[in-house]
């Protein structure tokens, strides 16, 4: 990955590229080669980066917490259940802060969902160059690791939890009582139109500013990563200032990365309690 | 940066990992807390409650120590009440006694004295009717004047 093969938008463009699985113009399945033949590949095919990580990050967290949950002891807990411990208990609090309804699901919704987006996000840590430089060796033409910088991924968390607002809405406040919070509200049943219109987009924003709002942070951090590792490839003093910026927004970044995904779960708790509130 | 079936493979993908912890992870974890909360607060009750009752057995003890003084005092109160009327019976019957001594002693004397002066008189009386009779026997039948020889020792 030095600068004499690639320019630097070329560079860009290769770190903004997923491992795309599709049909290929000619009919056959394969990987996308290039940027062009992913986009003609359409909705149907699947990025097998942002899969792969997702869910090898996910099957990490439930197997640590799996473990300690099949020993979990009574007792004085060692230093792993001590550390789950503490993890679930900053997730039952939040809900219990923010969720005033009784639904069992809630609690390990948030736990799951801050853990798995704090790894996801955790990747960015990473120096950009490390797994698709790896990638690139084996043959494999892209690789981005950072799966919260899919909008894919984000969209596919917020459109689950959508989908659960939606559900629960209906399931307390029956058909009606949802239909009507969103046609008889704030105006009205003179205005239903409006309502209409504005509820609408508040439900509607939910889940898009929820996904848009976790994308955005990743991926403009991920942007400012790849952007200081161009510096790397422009002289000693480039490199050198590169590195030192590197590691202070490195740094910052652990801040962002926890913040995000604690956000992402706080507005999930949140959302569930409207669903399951009855105001009238 | 195409939306594509990824999407939908990561919203199945968060279903199950959600199923899993809910089902898997959640339950023993929270269980395990919940349990170990109730442990440390009945400990801690436990502790409480001893020390309540470590407060009320010394109350007690020294309820039963002052208790046992108060009996003591009385019982001592009551020996010294008992033995002070023991010596005033032993005193009053000693003087009783010594007095009944004194009586018989006096009785006895009198006694004594009646009978030496009863005697004394039957021997002054023999003494005079002795000397009368010297005197007499010449003059004086002593069978003749028995009747006033008599008279006279009844009189002394």
């Amino acid at each position: 990955m030095s600068a004499e093969a690639h320019t630097s938008t070329e560079y860009i463009k290769h770190h903004l590229e997923h491992l795309t699985y599709g049909q290929m113009p000619d009919g056959t399945w394969s990987i996308a080669q290039n940027a062009e033949q992913a986009k003609e590949m359409g909705f149907m095919s699947i990025n097998l980066d942002t899969m792969g990580f997702s869910i090898v990050l996910g099957a990490l967290f439930l197997y640590l917490f799996h473990l300690v949950a099949k020993r979990a002891t009574v007792s004085v807990p060692g230093g792993m259940q001590n550390f789950v411990e503490w993890v679930v208990e900053f997730a039952d609090n939040s809900v219990r802060g923010s969720f005033t309804g009784r639904n069992p699901m809630v609690a390990p919704l948030a736990l799951t969902l801050f853990v798995w987006i704090f790894l996801m996000n955790a990747m960015d840590l990473l120096p950009v160059d490390w797994l698709p430089g790896l990638a690139v060796a084996m043959g494999v033409p892209f690789m981005k690791v950072v799966p919260t910088t899919d909008p894919n991924a984000t969209f596919g968390m917020s459109i689950g939890v959508f989908l659960m607002v939606l559900y629960y809405s209906i399931k307390i406040k029956g058909i009606g009582g949802f239909v009507g919070e969103l046609t008889l509200q704030p105006f009205g049943k003179w205005g239903m139109p409006a309502n209409f219109l504005l509820e609408g987009v508040n439900l509607i924003a939910k889940p898009v500013s929820l996904a848009l709002r976790l994308f955005g942070n990743m991926y403009a951090g991920e942007m400012i990563f790849i952007l200081i590792a161009i510096m790397f490839s422009g002289g000693a003093v480039l490199a050198l200032t590169g590195g030192v910026l590197q590691w202070a927004w490195a740094v910052f970044h652990i801040l962002i990365i926890t913040l995000q995904a604690f956000i992402f779960m706080t507005l999930t708790i949140v959302y569930l309690d409207m669903a399951h509130q009855e105001h009238h | 940066m195409n939306i594509n079936l990824t999407l939908i493979g990561q919203t199945i993908t968060f279903a199950i990992f959600v199923w899993f912890c809910m089902k898997f992870i959640w339950p023993p974890i929270v269980l395990a807390l919940e349990t170990r909360r109730k442990q440390v607060a009945d400990g801690l009750a436990a502790g409480d409650r001893g020390r309540h009752e470590l407060e009320l057995a010394a109350k007690r003890a020294t309820e039963s120590l002052h208790e046992a003084k108060m009996k003591a005092a009385e019982i001592i109160a009551h020996a010294e009440k008992r033995s002070a009327q023991i010596v005033d019976e032993a005193k009053n019957a000693a003087k009783i006694e010594g007095e009944h001594m004194l009586a018989a002693a006096r009785a006895e004397m009198e006694q004594d004295v009646f009978r030496a002066r009863e005697q004394l008189r039957g021997r002054v009386a023999e003494l005079v009717v002795a000397g009368a009779e010297k005197v007499l026997r010449r003059e004086v039948d002593a069978s003749a004047h028995a009747d006033l020889l008599e008279a006279i020792k009844n009189e002394f």
